[in-house]
């Protein structure tokens, strides 16, 4: 097992060499540039620029200069932001954004997992048809959509929190964007557990069990919920990746101060440093999740045995 | 004569036979109203997407100066008599374009989001989850690290930039330049059906009836698309028909953050993008869009949960 870790840990570096390869090619081969105004500069001005940010040089050596700052993790100065590095945009949000997903993220799984178990437990019964109503809620609405409704009701109908999240240090800010990211991962992990519970209902060792005698609810407890959730954890990877991406839109929407706007915003403006920033810390958190999960994977499971 | 009918007979128990699991399979969605329901409303979704332009009553992109005048400048509503007497049934936007003709355009690009970024996850995801589930060790190892750097990329980075790079080329010409956002969209979706069918495989290959096949000498290829991959389809249905929703529902929030199809053709999800400015005085714009997103998405759901109840043969006289 230590040497499965270590082996996925040093795995982590060509994952993230080669995502650093195609975000770098596939942004120098974008027409445009970080200079491109509605104004045109002075081809000297845009040249001297050129020059003191080494975007002269050919792209191969541009790339080894990024590897060389990459690696002392400095992301190198913003093209957009000029006052400001990369490295200081990303600190001054980071948190933020973790906070947001981490909370989301405990939401879907506190609701989530049980909504599935008791809509199977009643399958085919009113448990099943309110849980499962209230996942295709969850999954029929978009979170954009979720939260033009959460803000309709709840800060301009009842005023109970605030419409924009940009004052991030009350918690009331909180609440609204929380739910808005949360509501589509909850019905997906309603509806693997529901899925998961009802393949488990009837396998030989709950029958065993079951006819055993032991009283239903230990059966459900210990053997049923224990093997349902096995398959569920596989998709909490994908989950937390949406949770990561989906944070743009919400943060977008709810103007909360994270890094999740500076996506989409960077490919716009073609600010280079702050794109490769993004695209690689994004791509080793869902790495390192990755890891977690399939060691998760492992220890709840232990007839799955990596080597 | 007797030995006729037992012939007859004999023959029939085999075409049963051949047929079974899906004939009952359908029989059982059949008995399942929700998936009915969701089949009558993925049918509609695909009438009004191969038909809606055709039946619209407006161009998608004409403006009505003279009814929006007439109403002072403002968005007509649902329903309201200016709306009904101009034939703009479901009102207009701020421009005076026909909401249901708007409507009816975006069907068409939903439906193609669904069925492009399927087909592209389909004919990726499957092979290499099996390749990778069946045969493990090296290749296991190799496919799960290539997964690895797909999965690891930011499925939104990855597909504005690809739509933003690739727009002046042959195949961001195609479709309004949507073609390519589905394709972009579908080479960062198949992730999740290569790891289930492998997760699937991994666990089944351990099971007696594999070892039994083995053991007669069945051939791996058959091992794995006989019985292995039937074993395995229905999550991989479950994860289709979610799939779609999440495509639709990725190309929605595209469009509403303003990257994809460019105007004045627009999506549900720029439709949403365009009206939540006027989310207190026309709360139409948003709210015709957001419903049509909405029933999209569970219409699959419902039909994808009833295939998933059918389809398992497990289920069989449970219910």
């Amino acid at each position: 097992m230590a040497s499965y870790l270590i082996r996925r840990i040093l795995w982590i570096i060509p994952v993230l060499f080669a995502v650093s390869v195609i975000t770098f090619t596939l942004m120098h081969l974008t027409p445009g540039g970080p200079w491109a105004r509605e104004k045109r500069l002075h081809p000297d001005t845009e040249a001297r620029l050129n020059a003191e940010y080494g975007l002269d040089k050919p792209w191969h050596e541009q790339y080894v200069d990024w590897v060389a700052d990459f690696l002392v993790l400095d992301f190198g100065p913003s093209y957009r932001y000029v006052d400001r590095d990369v490295n200081a945009i990303i600190s001054d949000g980071l948190g933020t954004t973790i906070q947001l997903g981490l909370m989301a993220f405990a939401v879907s799984v506190i609701v989530g997992i049980p909504l599935g178990i008791f809509a199977a437990l009643g399958h085919n019964k009113a448990p099943d048809y309110a849980s499962t109503g209230l996942s295709i809620i969850g999954i029929a609405t978009p979170s954009f959509v979720l939260a033009i409704i959460l803000v309709l009701v709840f800060s301009l109908g009842l005023n109970w929190f605030p419409a924009t999240s940009s004052r991030w240090g009350d918690w009331h800010a909180w609440v609204l964007p929380t739910i808005a990211l949360a509501g589509y991962p909850i019905a997906q992990i309603a509806r693997y557990t529901r899925a998961s519970m009802l393949e488990v209902t009837r396998k030989d060792y709950v029958r065993t069990a079951q006819s055993k005698g032991i009283r239903q609810r230990a059966v459900v407890v210990r053997h049923m919920i224990r093997n349902a959730l096995i398959p569920v954890v596989t998709i909490l990877g994908p989950i937390l990746a949406f949770l990561v991406t989906g944070s743009f839109v919400v943060e977008y929407f709810f103007g909360v101060p994270g890094i999740g706007r500076f996506y989409v915003q960077s490919i716009g403006t073609r600010d280079y440093s702050l794109l490769m920033a993004m695209t690689m810390l994004y791509a080793f958190t869902v790495a390192a999740l990755n890891i977690v999960v399939d060691v998760l994977y492992a220890y709840i499971d232990p007839r799955i045995r990596y080597s | 004569m007797a030995s006729g009918t037992l012939a007859q007979s004999g023959a029939s128990v085999v075409a049963r036979r051949s047929s079974g699991v899906w004939r009952d399979a359908f029989g059982r969605l059949r008995r399942n109203k929700l998936a009915m329901v969701g089949l009558a409303l993925v049918l509609l979704l695909v009438f009004m997407g191969v038909l809606g332009p055709t039946l619209a009553p407006f161009p998608y992109y004409a403006q009505d100066i003279e009814a929006i005048t007439a109403n002072g400048f403002r968005p007509l509503h649902p329903f309201e008599p200016l709306s009904m007497e101009t034939g703009h049934w479901l009102g207009t936007d701020e421009l005076g374009r026909d909401s249901l003709s708007r409507l009816l355009d975006g069907a068409q690009i939903s439906l193609a989001v669904a069925l492009v970024v399927q087909i592209v996850v389909l004919v990726i995801g499957m092979p290499i989850g099996a390749i990778a589930g069946w045969f493990g060790g090296r290749i296991d190892n190799i496919l799960m690290r290539f997964t690895d750097v797909m999965y690891a990329f930011p499925d939104l980075l990855l597909i504005i930039l690809m739509s933003v790079t690739f727009r002046n080329t042959w195949l961001g010409q195609q479709f309004n330049g949507l073609l390519l956002v589905f394709i972009a969209i579908g080479l960062t979706s198949w992730v999740t059906v290569a790891r289930l069918v492998r997760g699937q495989l991994l666990s089944l290959k351990e099971i007696e009836f594999v070892e039994a096949a083995r053991a007669i000498g069945v051939r791996d290829r058959n091992i794995v698309t006989k019985h292995l991959l039937p074993n395995s389809i229905g999550p991989v249905i479950v994860a289709i028909t979610l799939g779609i929703p999440g495509a639709i529902l990725a190309e929605a929030t595209l469009a509403f953050l303003g990257v994809g199809v460019q105007p004045p053709r627009a999506s549900w999800g720029s439709l949403i993008n365009e009206g939540v400015r006027y989310i207190r005085s026309d709360p139409h714009l948003v709210l015709l869009p957001a419903i049509a997103i909405a029933t999209s998405l569970i219409s699959f759901t419902f039909l994808g949960d009833g295939l998933r109840d059918a389809l398992d043969p497990k289920l069989k006289g449970k219910q």
